[in-house]
C-alpha cells in the first residue's frame, strides 16, 4: 500500500453493543482500520472476537434491535455509512461493496433460481432490462468459473454443490462491480480442496478487477497466501495490525504470537506438539477498562490488569495494543 | 408432476371405495326404519312394499354395490344429460332420499351454492385478513399490533361458533337490529338494493366463520415467517440492497408461504365440516344444514352421499395440498 493513498473505507472507533435479555454485550469496541484500493486486508481472531459483528455493523446488515451501533464512523466515498439514511446505505450495500458469508448452504435463496438472483441487484441498481441483466449474469458465472453458465442459470440453490453455490455467491456479490468485498469466512464451510479452489479464485478476482476485498477468516494459512496486510482482533478489538510479512516475521501480541504457534508448519521442522491457547475469549458487559487478553496472557503484569491498552506504533505500518515488549522481554515505555 | 398427480388420482379410487363401505357399513348398523315414520293407518303389507321397493330387503353387499352404481354411474351420467341435453342416462335408477323420495343429487345441488357462498366466502375472507396480519406480527414481532394480533387469534381460537354465532346473533341482530338473523336462501339478487340486502344477511355466518380460519392461518403465517425472517438468505437479500418490501413480501413470503399454501388446502374441506353448525345456527340451509335433517330422519342415502362427498373432498385437498407443495418448493421433485 502507498502511503498517503486515499483509502476506499476508512473505519474509526467503531463500536457495537448488543442488547440481550442478561444485560449488554459489547462485541465491538473501539475498532479501526482503513482499506486502501485494490488491497487484501485480512482479518484473524478466534470465534466469538467480533469480526463478523464488526464487518456487519459497517453496512447496517446487523438486526436492531438486539445491535446497536453506538459510535464512530465509516467514510466510505466521502459518505459516513453509520450516519446516511437506509435508501441511500442500500445504494451502497451491494452493488458497491459485496459482501460474501460463510455459508453458502443456507445464503441462497432455495425458490428461486440462481439466475434471478444474480439478476436481481443488476436490474435494481444497474438499471439493466432482463435480456441485460441475464447476459451479465452468464457473464459473471463463468467469471467465477461455473461451467455450462447459461443453462445452470435456470437452476435452483439445491442442485449446486457447496463450491458451487459459494462461487455463486460470489458472483452475487461481484454483480455490480463493487469497490470493496467482504467475504466473511467464505471458505470455512467447505471441504479443504475446495477450499483451495475459491482462494485461487478470489486471488485471480482481485487481480482481474481490482477490488479491495476484506477477507475475515480463523486460518492464519490462508491469510499468508493472500492478504497485504493483517488486522488480529480480540475481544472485540484490534490488537494487531501490519503488513503481512512484518506480522508473521515479527508478530508482537502475545495474542499473534500464540495464534502463529497453532498453526502446524509446513516446512518440515515440526513443532513437537501443536500448541493450543488456553482459556476462553471473553464476553464483555462493559466497555473494557483493562486488557481483555490478560487472563490468558503469560506476560501480564500490573498494569493490564487496571489500564486497556491502545493501538501503538511498532515498526513501519505495524500497530499493536500491548503494555509487553517481546524484543526484550519488559514492559513498553509508554 | 404430472404423472405423480395421476398416480396418486388412480390412488384415490381405492381409498375412497373403502371409505364408502366404511360409511355404509356404519350406517347399516345404525338402527331405524325409513317406513316408521309414515302414518299408522298405512297397512303393513303395504309398509314391506315400499321398503321392497326402496331395496331394503336386499343383503348388504348388494346394497352397497347398488349405491355404488347409482352414485358413480348414474349420478354423473344425469349431471351431464341435465347439462348438456343429452340422454346417456336412460331412465337409470338414482340415489332416491328416502325423506322426499327426490334424488338426492338435485338436492344437493340446490343447497350447494348457499355453503358455498357463506362457507366458501368466509374462507376467502379469513384468509384475506389472515395473511397481512400474520406477515405483520412477524416483522413487527412482539410490538402492540403483535400483542393485540396474539390476543384476538387466541379468542378465535377458543370461542366455538355455537358461542360466537348466537353472541353475535344477540348482539347485531336482536339488540342493535343491524342485521337479520335468519338467512333467507329464497333471496335473490336483482339490483343494488337486494345485493346490499344480500350483503348484510352474509355479515354475520361469514364473519364468524372467518374468525376461526382468521385465528389459525394468521397464527400458522406468523410462525412461518418468523422460521424464515431469520434465515441467511434473507439477509443475503438485504446484503444485495434490496428493499426491506422486497426483502420480506419477496425473498421471505414466498418461502413462508410453501406450509401455509399447504394447511389453507387441507383446510378446506374441514371449514365444510364447520358449516355444519354454523349453517344450523343462521338458518342457512346449505349442505351442513341438509346432513342434519337427514340424520334426524332417518335418511340413510342422503347422510350416505354427503358424508362420502365429504370424504372425497379430503381426499382431493390432500392430493392439491401435495401438489402445491411441490409447484412451490423447487426442492421437492415427485417424478
Ligand atoms: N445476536 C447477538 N446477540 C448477542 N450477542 C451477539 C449477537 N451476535 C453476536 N454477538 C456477540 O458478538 C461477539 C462477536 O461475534 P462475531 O460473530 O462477530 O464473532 P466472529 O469473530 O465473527 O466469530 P466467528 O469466527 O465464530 O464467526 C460474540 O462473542 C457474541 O457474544
Ligand atoms: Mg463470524
Amino acid at each position: 500500500m502507498p502511503d498517503g493513498a486515499v483509502p476506499v473505507l476508512d473505519v474509526r472507533d467503531l463500536k457495537t453493543v448488543f442488547l440481550t435479555r442478561s444485560g449488554e454485550v459489547h462485541a465491538v469496541n473501539s475498532v479501526s482500520f482503513d482499506l486502501s484500493p485494490g488491497e487484501l486486508l485480512g482479518v484473524v481472531g478466534e470465534s466469538g472476537s467480533g469480526k463478523s459483528v464488526t464487518m456487519m455493523s459497517l453496512i447496517g446488515l446487523l438486526p436492531s434491535p438486539p445491535a446497536q451501533v453506538r459510535g464512530g464512523s465509516a467514510i466510505f466515498d466521502g459518505a459516513d455509512l453509520l450516519k446516511i439514511p437506509e435508501k441511500q446505505l442500500r445504494r451502497i450495500r451491494g452493488p458497491r461493496i459485496g459482501f460474501v458469508f460463510q455459508d453458502p448452504m443456507t445464503s441462497l435463496n432455495p425458490v428461486f433460481d440462481v439466475g434471478f438472483q444474480i439478476m436481481e441487484p443488476l436490474r435494481k441498481h444497474m438499471g439493466m432490462n432482463k435480456t441485460q441483466a441475464r447476459r451479465r449474469a452468464q457473464e459473471l458465472l463463468e467469471l467465477v468459473g461455473i461451467p455450462d453458465a447459461g443453462r445452470r442459470l435456470n437452476d435452483f440453490p439445491h442442485q449446486f454443490s457447496g463450491g458451487m453455490r459459494q462461487r455463486v455467491m460470489i458472483a452475487i456479490a461481484l454483480a455490480c462491480d463493487p469497490d470493496v468485498l467482504i467475504a466473511d469466512e467464505p471458505t470455512t464451510a467447505l471441504d479443504v480442496t475446495i477450499q483451495a479452489q475459491i482462494l485461487d479464485l478470489m486471488k485471480r478476482l482481485r487481480d482481474q478487477l481490482g477490488m479491495a476485498v476484506i477477507w475475515i477468516t480463523h486460518d492464519l494459512g490462508v491469510i499468508a497466501g493472500i492478504a497485504d496486510r493483517v488486522i488480529v482482533m480480540y475481544g472485540g478489538q484490534v490488537v494487531e495490525q501490519a503488513p503481512v510479512k512484518e506480522l508473521f516475521g515479527n508478530p508482537q501480541h502475545p495474542y499473534t504470537r500464540a495464534l502463529l504457534e497453532t498453526v502446524p508448519s509446513v516446512t518440515g521442522d515440526r513443532a513437537p506438539r501443536l500448541r493450543v491457547i488456553e482459556g476462553q475469549p471473553p464476553i464483555l458487559s462493559a466497555t473494557p477498562a483493562a486488557c481483555s487478553f490478560r487472563a490468558r496472557c503469560g506476560h501480564a503484569f500490573g498494569r493490564c490488569y487496571v489500564e486497556n491498552p491502545q493501538r501503538m506504533p511498532a515498526g513501519s505500518g505495524h500497530d499493536v495494543a500491548c503494555f509487553w515488549d517481546p524484543a526484550t522481554g519488559e514492559p513498553r515505555d509508554v | 408432476m404430472f404423472t405423480y398427480t395421476l398416480r396418486r388420482l388412480i390412488l384415490a379410487i381405492p381409498t375412497l371405495l373403502f371409505i364408502s363401505l366404511i360409511i355404509f357399513l356404519l350406517l347399516d348398523l345404525a338402527p331405524g326404519d325409513p317406513t316408521a315414520q309414515m302414518p299408522l293407518t298405512i297397512p303393513p303389507e303395504v309398509k314391506a312394499k315400499i321398503r321392497e321397493s326402496l331395496g331394503l330387503g336386499e343383503p348388504i353387499h348388494v346394497r352397497y354395490l347398488l349405491w355404488l352404481k347409482q352414485f358413480v354411474v348414474a349420478e354423473p351420467l344425469y349431471m351431464v344429460d341435465h347439462y348438456l341435453g343429452t340422454n346417456f342416462a336412460d331412465g337409470m335408477q338414482r340415489v332416491i332420499s328416502w325423506q322426499t323420495r327426490s334424488p338426492v343429487g338435485d338436492i344437493i345441488v340446490q343447497r350447494m351454492p348457499q355453503t358455498l357462498w357463506v362457507v366458501g366466502m368466509s374462507y376467502v375472507v379469513g384468509i384475506a385478513i389472515a395473511l397481512p396480519i400474520g406477515i405483520l406480527s412477524a416483522y413487527r414481532q412482539y410490538s402492540v399490533f403483535d400483542q393485540v394480533g396474539t390476543f384476538v387469534t387466541m379468542i378465535g381460537y377458543s370461542v366455538p361458533p355455537f358461542f360466537s354465532g348466537v353472541l353475535v346473533i344477540v348482539i347485531f341482530s336482536v339488540q342493535l337490529g343491524w342485521f337479520p338473523s335468519i338467512y333467507d336462501t329464497t333471496h335473490e339478487v336483482t339490483d343494488w338494493q337486494s345485493f346490499l340486502y344480500q350483503l348484510r344477511q352474509m355479515i354475520m355466518p361469514v364473519m364468524v366463520l372467518a374468525l376461526q380460519t382468521t385465528a389459525q392461518i394468521s397464527r400458522f403465517m406468523r410462525a412461518s415467517m418468523l422460521d424464515n425472517l431469520g434465515q441467511d438468505y434473507a439477509r443475503t437479500a438485504r446484503a444485495k440492497g434490496m428493499s426491506e418490501a422486497t426483502v420480506v413480501l419477496v425473498h421471505v413470503l414466498r418461502n413462508s408461504m410453501i406450509p401455509v399454501v399447504t394447511v389453507i388446502a387441507l383446510g378446506v374441506p374441514l371449514i365444510f365440516g364447520g358449516a355444519i353448525i354454523t349453517e344450523q345456527i343462521f338458518k342457512v340451509n346449505g349442505l351442513g344444514q341438509l346432513l342434519i335433517t337427514a340424520i334426524y330422519a332417518n335418511d340413510i342415502p342422503m347422510v350416505q352421499t354427503i358424508t362420502f362427498i365429504f370424504a372425497v373432498l379430503i381426499v382431493l385437498f390432500n392430493l392439491i395440498a401435495d401438489v402445491l407443495y411441490g409447484v412451490l418448493d423447487p426442492r421437492i421433485r415427485y417424478d
